[in-house]
């Protein structure tokens, strides 16, 4: 059963915040490990592996670049694994150049500043997601997803750097 | 939210006889421990014919026989004081290794012979006792309270921890509650508990924080109320802070006020103990007025002190300006700001310390929530679990893990599989390979903390993944799975996919993390957050770049015939390159060196991988062409 299958919603892109919750807390009152304190092992067992599944979806559904990840695995766009280098010589070279300004950055201002460039591209790249899930461009939504998950990496990169030069200063 | 009431002693509204053993809610605290019962969701603190809930978590063995737990053993202190233990928490699920260090602040003797992977043992009166017997016996006494007031037996319990509290300090509160008789029937995190406390109003929905500044160690916990469900959605804290720092800090001022005044002290323990009673008195005191003052004598000689309270505020003012930062850091963390928070509930002590109140409110923009006892905030939130899991009530608590747990991969670099703050009970796995030809097995290392690198972190079991058969380097599928209950113990279980060799192990490390080292861990982790992720960076650089070296290798060994000697030339010239850079600090360097290997190698690639379309296509008929083309 897939993730979205298990909370009972649409295998979609947008999915809103409240709904996915509703759905989560629903199916945990069932199937939480405290509601089956008393009950015998196997059923335990089983109300633990249900809480357990429940878990691992509403947490890979809850964030929005997580879910498009897997939605996308879903309609087979295999992504490499985390970690792994890029193969998208554009988004290397853009990845390199940023890394380079962060970097060189002087100020908290500055990283600010590229955090929320990032952020914003962020935005912009997840919008676009929706038509290219919807023509099922495989390539596209590839490249997309691959670039959101460098930008991703990069706000936290930024986040890391914030604080060492606060820190520096202080 | 509404006001809790609690009775008068002896007035509480107490269950009627007939019904089967109760279930109760136990704060095991580092000084003091409460014991309390929730009935239709109202609960109340148990306390002793003279009115007190707080049962000081003191257990003497003294020299006449027999065991006292509290007040009665604080008070055999003076008389018997190596019969007499204090603060035994801090060694719970700790080995001999952990308690050395602490060993020259706590009055405790170590057995000897206990071995460094062996829960610590402790001599007292004369016998060697562990944190689990002695914790044990707080425990009984707080049973035997709690069966005298509801003159019925007692047999189940919920008992809470700090967030951040490991696997073995878990399992050692589950095993001192065995031997006091009673059955856990959930081990709870202690801000999620006060949370509970608070959370009985089903109105109130939103996210809330809990702000619990203890003697010695600080919590932080974001949750998420919605229709009597508890959602715990990041915690985080620091063991080494807390209000101690601040008896200590005006202990320090008097002493020096003397030195100054030309007093020659021999600061020993007792003058410590003198300066150190004298400063929580008068930290007290401010508490509700502007200045005070004391006497404090040593060695005969006495001298005054007055402090007042903006003196005071500017010597706390670091140490909560500490607590605010891991605030915002937990905030952060679970995506969420100050602003958003609809309330802040204070559990602890030092939260009666004024300027923690208005910083607090400051930050969170409102109020915080002090209606009930910060001192039994705690026990009655675990009494309304007790009673909610003996069929009662309906509320459902929603925990995370509060440190990553993590595998080691190559290189010495950490692999998270769970990371912090994941909703328990949790089952997550993730695939390895093979790093080299023909290997056959596979050294599975776990280890929890933040940091990338596992020299970092800390382990907490190894095993091997043997007979994987010889396969080509990254053709097996290794799964390792990491599976967190709902009390937050670990088992971790792997298993080779291609042919199902499994092997499964509980991560039950005989002693544990101790609590301030976990709150180091995290701490570590912000500090170097980028340095880290600079050295992971590099490191993978290195092993992405190794593994292929080791690629291109087997290839040549195979197949270098069908590469002339100058393209061989150029190859070797550039795999040296590849290993230079690989030598060097610049993951950038190795990439491109990788990269131009890579290129340079192409060629061979295509002419390895045409012969082997050759090797299979040959000696076969056309017609077998055919059916093969058709397949």
């Amino acid at each position: 059963m897939d993730h979205f299958a298990r909370l009972g919603l649409p295998a979609a892109l947008d999915l809103e915040a409240a709904s996915l919750d509703r759905a989560y807390f629903a199916l945990q009152r069932q199937w939480h490990p405290d509601r089956f304190v008393a009950k015998p092992p196997e059923e335990r067992a089983r109300a633990s592996v249900e809480a357990a599944a429940l878990n691992d979806a509403y947490r890979t559904l809850k964030d929005p670049l997580s879910r498009a990840v897997y939605l996308a695995g879903l309609k087979g766009v295999e992504l490499p694994g985390d970690g792994k280098t890029i193969d998208d010589p554009d988004l290397l070279m853009e990845a390199m150049e940023a890394r380079e300004e962060l970097h060189e950055a002087p100020s908290g201002e500055a990283v600010d500043a590229l955090a929320a460039k990032a952020r914003d591209d962020m935005n912009k790249a997840m919008a676009g997601l929706g038509s290219l899930f919807l023509a099922n461009d495989r390539p596209a939504i590839r490249k997309t997803l691959l670039r959101l998950r460098y930008l991703d990496k990069f706000a936290e990169e930024a986040r890391a750097r914030r604080m060492n030069l606060e820190r520096s200063r202080a | 939210m509404t006001l809790l009431e609690i009775h008068e002693p002896g007035e509480t509204p107490l269950p009627h006889a007939g019904e089967g053993s109760l279930a109760v809610g136990i704060d095991l605290g580092t000084t003091n421990s409460v014991v309390a019962i929730a009935r239709e969701s109202v609960p109340a603190a148990l306390h002793d014919e003279t009115g007190k809930a707080l049962v000081p978590s003191v257990v003497a063995y003294p020299a006449a026989g027999g065991v006292l737990v509290g007040d009665a053993a604080r008070q055999l202190a003076g008389t018997e004081p190596k019969s007499v233990v204090s603060s035994i928490k801090r060694l719970m699920g700790r080995g001999a290794a952990d308690v050395h260090a602490v060993a020259g602040v706590l009055p405790y003797e170590i057995e000897p012979g206990t071995g460094q992977t062996d829960m610590v043992k402790l001599r007292i009166g004369g016998k060697a006792r562990s944190p689990v017997e002695i914790s044990a016996e707080i425990l009984k006494a707080l049973r035997q309270r709690a069966e005298e007031a509801l003159e019925k037996p007692v047999e189940r319990a919920v008992i809470t921890v700090p967030a951040y509290f490991d696997d073995a300090a878990r399992t050692a509160t589950r095993d001192a509650a065995r031997v006091a008789g009673l059955e856990v029937l959930r081990l709870v995190n202690e801000p999620t508990a006060a949370a509970l406390a608070y959370g009985l109003d089903k109105g109130s929905e939103g996210l809330y924080a809990v702000y619990d500044l203890g003697g010695g160690t600080f919590d932080f916990s974001l949750l998420r109320l919605e229709k009597g469900v508890f959602q715990v959605l990041a915690t985080g804290g620091d063991t080494a802070l807390g209000g101690d720092d601040l008896d200590r800090a005006i202990a320090e001022r008097m002493l020096a006020e003397r030195k100054r005044d030309g007093l020659a002290d021999q600061v020993d323990e007792a003058a410590v103990k003198a300066a150190l009673a004298l400063a929580r008195h008068m930290k007290e005191q401010l508490s509700d007025r502007d200045q005070t003052s004391g006497r404090l004598e040593i060695a005969g000689t006495p001298s005054f002190h007055a402090l007042t309270k903006s003196e005071f505020d500017a010597m706390a003012d670091a140490l909560v300006e500490r607590t605010l930062g891991i605030a915002r850091n937990v905030l952060a963390d679970a995506g969420m700001t100050a602003a958003e928070v609809q309330g802040v509930v204070l559990v602890g002590g030092s939260t009666r310390v004024p300027l923690v109140r208005a910083k607090v409110a400051g930050m969170i923009g409102k109020p915080p929530l002090t209606d009930i006892d910060p001192d039994e905030v705690v026990a009655l939130g675990a009494a309304l679990q007790a009673e909610a899991l003996t069929g009662g009530g309906d509320t459902l608590l929603l925990d995370v893990t509060p440190l990553s747990l993590g595998l080691e991969t190559m290189g010495g670099i950490v692999e998270k599989i769970v990371p912090r703050n994941t909703p328990i009970p949790v089952q997550l796995a993730q695939d390895f390979t093979t790093y080299q030809d023909g290997q056959s097995a596979m050294a599975i290392h776990v280890v929890q903390g933040e940091r990338e690198m596992v020299t970092d972190c800390r382990s907490l079991a190894r095993f091997e993944l043997l007979g994987i058969p010889p396969m080509t380097a990254g053709a097996a599928r290794i799964r390792v799975t990491f599976a967190v209950d709902a009390d937050g113990l670990l088992t971790v279980s792997a298993e080779e996919r291609t042919t199902g060799i499994a092997q499964r192990i509980e991560v039950k490390p005989s002693y544990g993390l101790s609590h301030e080292d976990m709150a180091d861990m995290l701490y570590d982790s912000m500090d170097n957050a980028e340095a880290d992720m600079t050295l992971r960076l590099l490191t993978e650089a290195r092993v992405e770049a190794r593994r292929s070296l080791l690629a291109l290798d087997a290839a040549l060994a195979k197949d270098g015939a069908l590469l002339s000697t100058e393209e061989r030339a150029a190859i070797d010239q550039a795999r040296a390159a590849v290993e230079a850079a690989m030598a060097g600090e610049s993951r950038d360097e190795i990439n491109a060196a990788a990269e131009a290997l890579e290129t340079l190698s192409k060629p061979f690639a295509e002419r390895r991988m045409d012969r082997g379309i050759r090797e299979a296509l040959s000696g076969l008929s056309v017609g077998e062409l055919e059916n093969r083309v058709g397949e």
